[in-house]
Order: structure tokens, then sequence, then C-alpha cells
């Protein structure tokens, strides 16, 4: 079976040994060309995104959710096929029976379930109630173990946005190994691991491993039967284009049947069908249309995946994102791009229907590629607002040329590494709790070390440091503590079955921290250096705001006096984290990332040094604050840009938004403009950037009138949104971020 | 020691020369036009006071955006009210092989200013007006400043893009328009015109200023304005 399907590929280790990158190395066609060879979307296609547009106007009609089963647990066998217009579809499977149909899924907490559920007008059915009654959920163990002082940091919001009552997320299956092995030869594999545990010791990893290759078998058989139950039989590999799009997908939608984790990411599917796409054509039998309309309804099948979320939770991450991400372009090793017709045509359904936040497109931004492929992404960039760039140079010497983005902005090597995603603290507030000696004035809770209140008249930049590194190791130790707890629980009680099956059974990991508030604390502590910063107190002697005399550095002009503060608050925190080992050997790792967090953060700290307001947002990610950056757009990117990946493996984020007159007169100027920009950005070895190309005022329009602007799509922090899906909170914040104008 | 007085810097400019463009504006005009967009950079003693070698060092933190076309933009205020400054901040650019160019609204021909147009890789030149009484009326001096420069620019072979802010009723005709096509054809170092509409933005920094906005009673050009100039300007530019 194996020699039929694989038939006209070239051969080499990735026959014998389950190693996707080997294949693509031997069989992918770079393409160095430009967007001319695409072809638009067919009427077919029209027709099925007409209905699925149909669907998405009465699932915003009905308040952001169409329906919900709440008899059903979410799991790859529980719901019979559903299609959107079967005789219609190339690629089909969806979550539940019905399009845009969600399910429950309390294995993360049922709590959590129960409330999204009465969120939107449902109950969850007393069948599954009973079910979870004798059943321990993450939640159930997490808060079980958690300490007294775990609470503290969670209900003071010191650390927040922990993944202990819903999925983890942020792993990426391999999903490509279905398409090129089928499902029975992973089988087998994994079956030959599990015996090989037989001649160790069985201590308490190898007993756990041991019983997690049990579900994992167990889980790729149910895969077997979801798919037979599309009359699709993935026991086999792919013989053709449309069956590895198929293939692949289905092991993706396993996932996603399985698991409601924060985020579901795809991978790095584009140049993987690339291959098999070619070889149709060379046999004759696919056209360009044809390949075109494969990648269509895939894509529209990713566009239709849904969670069922709290709206506590959209608080953290607004808009409902999934991030399904998925990572284009890129190098190889051996110098050639792994741009292929197939990077185009996964970035022309921006075109074919329309921009989108999901997939969230992610372009491994090189110096290398192809200049007619950085022009064809700029142009995207302008057109659609809907892709991120990353910089291919700076993570493939540390993960190679085959991996890809979980999540935003976390890159792992696709079936070798995962992550435990961990949420972010908040560094702002820190500095606050420090200053009050262990107090957080917000919450009223006593947590740290206790001290003294530095209740003198002006702030001592080294006296404040000192107090604020005791406060950051603190912190750390605990966060690491905490999120050790919830992993462990996590692995016991919500493990990823399916996903971890499309892993290598030997597997790196890492475990992602998050800082929030580093543009604050930078220019708070630039302001305690560089100007006068008096402390104002409350009656019961706290520190409630401060008077800030003079100026001071600010983060984002491109200035190192305040800019290497931010670069060492990130490297002094990372050096804390990892005094605390790591569930599993994880590797620490740290992001600077806020999803749209950063709204509920400021709304949770009071005033800081840096004359930020108490309540007010953060800026997002890594971005420097609102509107303090005086020399223009690229002295706010160096700034940015001297954060250390080394540093913050987990990932930099920065959300950018131009206007088209500052971009450039005409859109040929724009899009040259644009990939001068990333390249001079790239080169300074930063790490992530969110383009948006639009004014203020279209988006003052879709706050106005949101009605009229239900596709607007805009890059937030490592993902993209429709504008029309954010809290009113979150899009006034977007709306007041920098809009980098001409003058 | 040679040190410029510095309004502000642009560190992507995108719209003042080719490519992305590190713009420094310049302090100091002797000019008043009724349609100034930096009010702020009138005062030759006013903004901040920089080395060149300081200048240097922002514009090079910047090199690596600069692609094949961008470089460095010398604008103002009239950067020539500064020449030592902008002479020795391009010696420096042109020793790190940043291209440079110029944003100028012409300017007496000194040797201070030769010596600028030396190491000038572009000019940008402002070309306010048709005619002698509307240069006199309207920017305060004679339209010879503006075509003398562009002469000597010709003679010196440097490319060279004209630009127009168009304001309805003072330099809106066809007339005024062909005018400048005419004299961009007769200097084989044209390589562009630029028209740009009259825009009121910079009210706010008159007011600031406490001062009044002279043109503030005229209307911005409607687009079909805009459209139908630019149309006269083809097929040549």
């Amino acid at each position: 079976m194996e020699q039929k399907c694989w038939n006209g590929f070239n051969p080499g280790p990735w026959q014998t040994k389950i190693n996707v990158r080997d294949f693509i190395q031997r069989n992918f066609t770079e393409y160095k060309g430009g967007p001319g060879f695409l072809a638009g979307a067919t009427a077919r296609t029209n027709a099925l995104m007409e209905k699925v547009r149909e669907l998405f106007a009465l699932e915003r009609k009905k308040g952001g959710v169409l329906d919900v089963d709440v008899n059903t647990v979410s799991s790859l066998k529980n719901y019979a096929p559903g299609y959107v217009d079967k005789e219609n579809e190339l690629i089909v499977g969806l979550q539940t029976d019905a399009p845009l149909k969600r399910g429950v899924n309390p294995f993360g907490g049922i709590r959590m379930a129960r409330q999204a559920c009465e969120a939107y007008g449902y109950k969850l059915s007393d069948k599954v109630e009973q079910e979870f009654m004798y059943r321990t959920t993450h939640n159930d163990g997490v808060f079980r173990a958690y300490t007294d002082e775990m609470r503290l940091a969670r209900k003071s919001h010191v650390i927040t946005g922990l993944p202990d009552a819903y999925g983890r997320g942020r792993i990426i299956g391999d999903y490509r190994r279905v398409a090129l092995y089928g499902v029975d030869r992973l089988m087998a594999e994994k079956k030959k691991d599990k015996a090989a545990l037989a001649s160790g010791v069985f201590d308490t990893d190898t007993v756990r491993l041991d019983e997690e290759l049990f579900q994992q078998i167990t889980f790729l058989g149910y895969l077997k039967d979801m798919a037979a139950m599309y009359g699709h039989d993935i026991s086999r590999p792919a013989e053709n284009a449309r069956e590895a799009i198929q293939w692949t997908y289905f092991a993706y939608l396993g996932a996603i049947k399985e698991q409601n984790g924060a985020a579901m990411s795809l991978g790095r599917v584009s140049t993987f069908f690339d291959i098999y796409i070619q070889r149709d054509m060379d046999r004759g039998i696919l056209t360009e249309e044809g390949a075109q309309e494969l990648i269509d309804d895939f894509v529209i099948k990713l566009r239709l995946a849904r969670h069922l979320r709290t709206p506590e939770y959209n608080e953290l991450f607004g808009g409902d994102p999934m991030w399904i991400t998925e990572a284009v372009g890129g190098m190889s090793r051996d110098g050639r791009t792994l741009v292929t017709k197939s990077s185009y045509r996964m970035l022309n359904t921006l075109y074919t229907l329309g921009s989108s936040p999901e997939p969230n497109l992610t372009v491994l931004w090189a110096q290398g590629l192809p200049t007619e492929f950085k022009r064809f992404c700029a142009k995207v960039s302008e057109d659609t607002d809907s892709i991120q760039y990353e910089n291919d140079d700076l993570m493939r010497p540390l993960h190679g040329d085959d991996y890809a983005i979980a999540c935003c902005v976390s890159a792992m090597e696709v079936g070798k590494q995962m992550q435990f995603f961990g949420a972010r603290c908040n560094l702002a507030k820190l500095l606050l709790i420090a200053l009050n000696g262990g107090y957080d004035v917000e919450s009223g809770i006593h947590i740290g070390p206790q001290d003294s209140v530095m209740a003198v008249d002006t702030l001592d930049f080294d006296s404040v440091m000192e107090r604020f590194g005791t406060y950051m190791g603190w912190l750390a130790h605990l966060y690491v503590n905490t999120m050790n707890v919830i992993h462990y629980m996590h692995d016991k009680y919500a493990y990823e079955k399916t996903q971890m099956a499309l892993h290598d059974t030997d597997v790196t990991r890492f475990m992602a921290f998050g800082i929030a508030g580093l543009s604050v604390v930078a220019d708070s502590l630039s302001a305690i250096k560089y100007a006068a910063v008096h402390p104002k107190l409350n009656e019961a002697g706290f520190i409630c705001g401060f008077d800030t005399e003079g100026t001071f550095p600010k983060y984002g002009n491109d200035d190192d006096r305040v800019d290497f503060i931010a670069t060492d608050l990130a490297h002094s925190f990372i050096t804390e984290l990892r005094k605390t080992p790591a569930y599993r050997n994880a590797i620490h790792t740290l992001s600077v990332l806020t999803i749209t967090s950063n709204v509920t953060y400021g709304k949770n700290t009071g005033a800081t040094p840096d004359g930020r307001a108490a309540g007010a947002p953060f800026a997002p990610g890594a971005n420097p604050m609102h509107n303090r950056e005086e020399n223009g757009a690229l002295a706010s990117l160096n700034s940015v840009a001297k954060l250390c990946y080394e540093d913050c493996r987990d990932g930099i984020s920065n959300t950018f938004s131009i206007t088209p007159e500052a971009l450039g007169q005409d859109s040929e100027t724009r899009c040259a403009n644009l990939v001068a920009i990333l390249d001079g950005y790239f080169a300074k070895k930063a790490h992530h950037i969110n383009v948006n190309v639009l004014s203020r005022e279209t988006l003052l329009k879709a706050y106005r009138e949101p009605e009229l602007y239900p596709n607007l799509t805009i890059r937030v922090s490592g993902y993209a949104v429709n504008f029309a899906k954010l809290s009113r909170e979150q899009q006034r914040e977007v709306i007041s971020r920098t809009f980098h104008e001409s003058v | 020691m040679t040190r410029g007085r510095i309004n502000s810097f642009q560190s992507l400019g995108t719209v003042d020369g080719p490519g992305v463009r590190f713009v420094v504006f310049l302090q100091g005009c002797d000019l008043r036009c009724g349609c100034c967009h930096n009010p702020d950079t009138w005062d030759l003693s006013g903004g901040k006071e920089f080395s060149p070698e300081e200048v240097l060092d922002r514009i090079l933190r910047c090199r690596s955006y600069f692609g094949e076309k961008g470089g460095v933009t010398l604008s103002g205020g009239e950067p020539l009210c500064q020449p030592e400054f902008c002479g020795e901040l391009f010696r420096l650019c042109r020793r790190e092989g940043i291209n440079t160019c110029l944003d100028t609204s012409g300017y007496p021909l000194t040797a201070p200013v030769e010596a600028v147009l030396e190491l000038t890789d572009r000019v940008l030149l402002d070309v306010k007006y048709s005619s002698e009484s509307a240069c006199r009326e309207y920017v305060g001096c004679s339209l010879k400043r503006a075509t003398d420069f562009l002469t000597r620019l010709s003679a010196k072979n440097i490319p060279t893009t004209l630009r127009r802010v168009i304001i309805p009723t003072l330099n809106d005709t066809k007339e005024d328009t062909l005018w400048l096509k005419e004299l961009a054809l007769g200097s084989k170092n044209v390589d562009g015109i630029e028209l740009l509409p009259f825009r009121k933005i910079c009210k706010a920094k008159y007011d600031n200023l406490g001062l009044e906005f002279p043109f503030e009673h005229l209307p911005t050009p409607p687009a079909e304005k805009m459209a139908e100039l630019k149309a006269l300007l083809s097929p040549e530019f």
C-alpha cells in the first residue's frame, strides 16, 4: 500500500522512520516567481463560501454562538458526521454534527463548561453533569494541590490567565504524519515504543509514559473510526493531494474534538501539501483551479472551527480565537527557500475567501526569501491586515527548518517539541506590590515577602531595583511551582492523546512563562531613575499613586537608557525562573505577549510611576506604551528589537499599525516600503511583528457601526480578530493605540 | 565644531524622497509661506542642538530599513539655513554609503550651500507658485530663488523632484501646473513632479504657538481637482 501511495516521491530515510521533514526536504519544489499563476475562487467555492457567510451572520445575530450541543461531551466519535453542503464539499469533517454548533468539553473543568453554556442561554444537560459528578477534571486536580499562596497570586491578579480551568493548548500535533504514513503505521510505531519501555526501570516517569502511549494508541484508533464515519479509510497513507489535505484535516479535527485548548495551532502544512499537489499536476489529474479549490475548502473548514468559552475567557483572549496558526515560507537549512506555490495558495485564500482572522497565517520571514514572495506578502498585508511575520533567521538556528508557531509567537519543532503553556504574570503590579512591601492595594491582599512601604519623598532607583529584584525572585519561584501543579494535573486528567500521538514519543518540552506590562515597568523605572517620582500615600499608609516631576526617556524611542532597562528586566526574570526546576524537565522559556489581556491587566493595576493612570490599559505585548513614541515608527521598532530572543524564547510580540499614507503614496511604493521595513526590523534580530495598514478613522467607523464592518480584520497581539467580535472596551483600546501617521 | 538646531526626527519617512527614509527636520526658515506645515520650525534658535555625529548615530540605527532606495532626508524648516551642519552631516552619511536627500524651497547659492549640493544625491525642490507676484505675496521672496536654484541643480546634474502644495484659488489653475511642467521639462535633471494637496491638520501647531494660520480660510482641494492637475503632468511625469 505504501508503495502505491508513495509512488513518484523521492525515497529516503523518511520511509523507514517517521520523519516528515526528511520527506519534505527530498520532495518539495522551490518557487521563486510571483503570484501570476494563482487561480481565483471557482463557482463551487463561492457558493459554498456564501453558505458559510450566512452561517457567520446568523452566529453574530445570535450573540456570538450559533448553537450548543449540551448533551454530548466532545470527543472524536461522539457526533454523527456534519456537513455544510455535503454534495459540494471537497474536504469534509466538522467538530459536531452541524456547522458552528459547539460541543461541550468539561475535561478542563466542569464549572467552566457550565458557565459557558449559561452565558449563551443554554444549560448543560443533566446527563453530562451526572457523568462528570464522579469524574476528576483538570480543574479539580489543580485546586486540590494549589497552595494558599498560589490562590492569592491568582486572586490578586499578579498571575492571570493560567490554564487551570481550561485546556492548556499550545501543542501542535504533526497532523501531516497521518497523510504521509496512514494511521496504521503510526500505531505500529507507537506500539514499538511502548514495548521498548519494558526493558527499563518502571519509575514514575516511565509508568506515566507507558500509560500515555496506551492512550495515544487508543486515540489513533478513534481517529480512524472518526474518518470512517465520513467514509474515508485513513489507516493507509494518502494517495493524492485531496486525500493528503483531507487526512491532515482529519488529524487536526480529531485534536480539536478532543481538546479545547486555548490555542490549537495547525503547524506548517502548505509546503507539505504542495508536494502532493505538484505530483497530481505532473500526473495531469489536477489543475491550478483544482488545487486552489482544495486549499480553499480546507481553509473554509478551519474558519468554521469553534470552541465554547466563557465571557471571562474572552476578556483575556478576545475575538473568539482558536489560533489555528499556519506557518508559511521560511528557509531550508541548505539555503533553499521553503516557499512553494502552495505558500501562495494558502495566502491567496485571503482573496478567494475574503480576509479573516483564522487560520492565523504567519509568514516566516527570512532575508533570503524570494523578492517576489516578500512583495506578495506585503501586498496581502496592505489589502487584508490578516497576516503576521516572524523571524525565520532567528528561529531556524534554534528549531531547525521544520518548526511551526503555536498560538502567536511560540516556536516549536513540529512533532518533536511541545510546550506547557503558562499565561503570564503582571510585572507592573509586581512593582507596586514591591513598593508597598508585599501589599496589593487593588485587591487588598497581603502577598509575597512582607517588608516596609517605600514611603519616601522621592524614590531612589537603586533601592527600588533591589526591592523589585527580591520580589521578582519570589514571584518567579511561585510561578514555576504553580505551573508545575497545573501541568502535572493537565497530563493526569486532560492529557492530549491525539496530539501527542502525533509527536515523537521522546519529546522535548518547554515551559512557557510570560510577562505583561514590560513597557509600563521600563518607563516607570526610567522615571524613577531620570525624573523625580514622589509616592502618594493613602490613609492606610500604602502607596496609591505618584507625582512624577521632570522628563525621562521612554521605551519606544530607540533610547538605550530606557530600552536596556526593558531588556534587563526580561533577562532578570527568565534568570529567576530558571532557578526553580520545571515539571518533566521542561526548558523554561519566556514570552512578552498579552493577547488582549493588556486591557484586563491594566484594569487590575494601580497608577504607575510612568504616569499611567490606575486602571488604564497596558500596551499590548512588547509594544511601547500608546503614543509615547516621539521619533516615528522605526525608532519604536528598534526599541522592541533590542529585547533579546535568547531571553524570550517563547516570543516577543509587537503590533504595528500604520496608515496607508504614512507607508507610501501608492500601493506599489507601500509594498516596497513594507518589505524594506520588515527586512530592516528582522535584520536587527527582532522576533515578531503584526502589521496593520489602516487608519484610526476606519476603526472609529467600525466602532460606531459594527454591523457594517463584520469582516474587518485587524491584527492585535500575535493573532488577528474580527474587530466586531472584540468587547467595546477592547475596541476602544485598539483605537487608542499608536498609529504611525505621516507628518 | 558645527552643531545643528533640530526640531524633530521622523525615523520612518516614506513621503520625502524615495524608499524608507530617516527624516531630520531642521530648525529655522526665512520664508513665511501661508501654507506652512511646520511653523514650529521657523525660529532658528528653537529646537534642540545636536552634533552631526549624534544625528548620524540615530540614522545608522535605522540603516537596515533603508533597502536599495532609502536613506536620509534633511527637511525643516529650510535645512539650508544651516548649511555647514547639513554639509557635515551629508559628508558623514556619504562616508557610510547612505543616500542623501535635501528637501528645500531653494536658497541663495553661497559657498556653504554649494558644498552641501556637492554631497547631495537628490533634491526635493518646492516651487510654490508659478508667478513672481504670487510668490512675492504668499512666500515673501522672488520666484527666482527657486528657479535659480534649479538652474544650479541642473548644471550639477543632481536628480531632482519638483514639489508643490496645491492651494485652491492661489495656484490651482491648469496654467499654474503647466508652467511647472514646462519648468521641469526644461531641466534635464528633473525626473518627477509631486503635487500635494493643501491640508490643514497643522492648525493645532499654529494654535499652540499662538500664531494665526494665514490660510485657515482656504478649502482643501477636492480629490478630483488633484487628479485633474496630476493628469496634466503625464505622460512625461
